[in-house]
């Protein structure tokens, strides 16, 4: 025993040599399990926080960098959203009869701009004369008509809406048949008045405005409102009627642009004959 | 001998930083690892005691490995190293012994003398590092080819940073 003793202490070095050898040895070992918890890993507080200073350090310097590609992937991402595609409502509803002549063509349009309270108000439409919209043809919503095109740019169409103060569309009255003209007197974007109905015809609270064909823009019976209320003004011999509008223009989104194919031909006939019989 | 412990301790803490902030993260592919922390080891004096060196070593081997999450690993090496640095030094010695006050550096044993005792001691290092890392002999070549380019680029470094940490003591 005196004798080994004397041995450990004579080569200690060795032994202390050893004994931190099997300790390294015993830490790999408990490094390989999957089981077995690192004893030592950089979890701990002091290297943990040693490398998360490097790692804020770090992002600082790249902070330049980082703002970049973030501003790159925001432009990427902007460029996919769906509110940048404009749908090109290219359909339009024709068909072709031998018996029926397709009178008004139908397409359907988004509104991209608009305004109530103006005097003049007009609507901005996301299909132009590359898509088919044009001059004079009629707009309406689901819930009634809404105005009509005055003019158009090749991807855009501005239009007249109801609440102009030169807006002038014929209209009639479903049940009696009389018509008078839809104007709009700058009061209330809910309301427009439907001046020169005679002062025989029967109306009812509740009646049916539409429009007429006279106008020659609006196909005949689309629906513009309802009759709130009537009267005659002193020294005239024509009703006014109150008109409650279907169409909420305050929310218009998506409208129809409806194409009279044959206004061209009407307009030049009816010039051609006026100016024969007035000569 | 205050001052000589502080000054070690600095050391430490500043070469520890060093290889973990920085050099761990320059990239030169595959068989360049330099593991400069090594001049901790090189860098204690000859009159160290060799248990306590050793003990040093494997506390230096066991912090790196606390950062490099390979338990263990550095550890073994460095006490292998710390091992061995007792014999090189004794077989390197000049003729009449290491004088009092003289520290392990190229200034006051010169690049010769130095080349000898830091490349072996890395070399040594590195062999522990790279073979026990990869614990099998299949890759042997692969292995040998990493533990001599690494040596090379630690030593380099290692040149490089004792200057930092020169005393200024000329003789």
């Amino acid at each position: 025993m005196k004798n080994l003793l004397a041995f450990v202490l004579k080569h200690h070095f060795i032994f202390v040599f050893a004994l931190l050898q099997l300790i390294c040895i015993w830490l790999m070992q408990r490094n390989r399990g999957y089981q077995g918890s690192q004893v030592l890993n950089s979890s701990n507080a002091v290297a943990s926080n040693i490398y998360l200073a490097a790692a804020n350090t770090k992002e600082y310097f790249a902070l330049k960098q980082e703002n970049e590609r973030l501003a790159e992937e925001n432009t990427k991402l902007r460029n996919r959203l769906k509110s940048n595609f404009n749908i090109i409502p290219l359909t339009r509803f024709e068909r072709h009869d031998t018996l029926y002549k397709q009178h008004y063509t139908y397409m359907s349009a988004k509104v991209v701009n608009s305004s109530v309270n103006k005097r003049r108000n007009y609507l901005t439409l996301n299909i132009g004369k590359e898509q088919g919209a044009g001059r004079d043809m009629a707009v309406m919503s689901v819930q009634g008509i809404v105005g009509y095109i005055t003019d158009a740019s090749s991807n855009f169409s501005s239009a007249m809406s109801l609440l102009h103060k030169d807006s002038k569309i014929n209209c009639q009255l479903k049940n009696d048949g009389s018509y008078g003209i839809l104007i709009w007197d700058g009061s209330d974007y809910q309301h427009c008045l439907l001046t020169d109905i005679p002062t025989h015809a029967r109306i009812k609270k509740g009646d049916t405005v539409e429009t007429s064909e006279l106008s020659g823009i609006f196909p005949e019976g689309l629906f513009a409102g309802t009759v709130e209320s009537w009267e005659q003004k002193q020294n005239e011999s024509f009703f006014t009627v109150k008109v409650k509008l279907g169409a909420d223009l305050k929310k218009v989104n998506h409208v129809y642009i409806i194409q009279n194919k044959y206004k061209g031909e009407r307009d030049s006939l009816e010039k051609n004959s006026q100016k024969q019989i007035d000569d | 001998m205050t001052t000589e412990i502080f000054r070690n301790i600095l050391r430490f803490i500043l070469l520890l930083l060093l290889q973990v902030l920085i050099v761990q993260n320059i990239n030169l592919g595959p068989y360049i690892i330099m593991l400069p922390y090594v001049l901790i080891i090189l860098m204690l004096p000859f009159e160290t005691q060799r248990v306590a060196l050793m003990v040093i070593s494997f506390f230096v081997g066991i912090s790196l490995d606390i950062f490099h999450d390979s338990s263990g690993l550095h550890a073994s090496a460095c006490t292998l190293m710390g091992f061995s640095r007792h014999y090189v030094l004794k077989f390197i010695s000049p003729r009449d012994g290491y004088d009092i006050g003289v520290k392990p550096t190229v200034d006051d044993m010169g690049l010769a003398w130095y080349l000898r005792y830091a490349g072996t001691l890395i070399l040594i290092h590195h062999f522990a590092f790279f073979y026990l890392e990869i614990f099998r002999f299949n890759e042997f070549f692969g292995t040998f080819l990493r533990v001599i380019l690494s040596s090379i680029g630690t030593f380099l470094l290692v040149y490089l940073l004792q200057f930092l940490f020169y005393t200024g003591k000329k003789r």
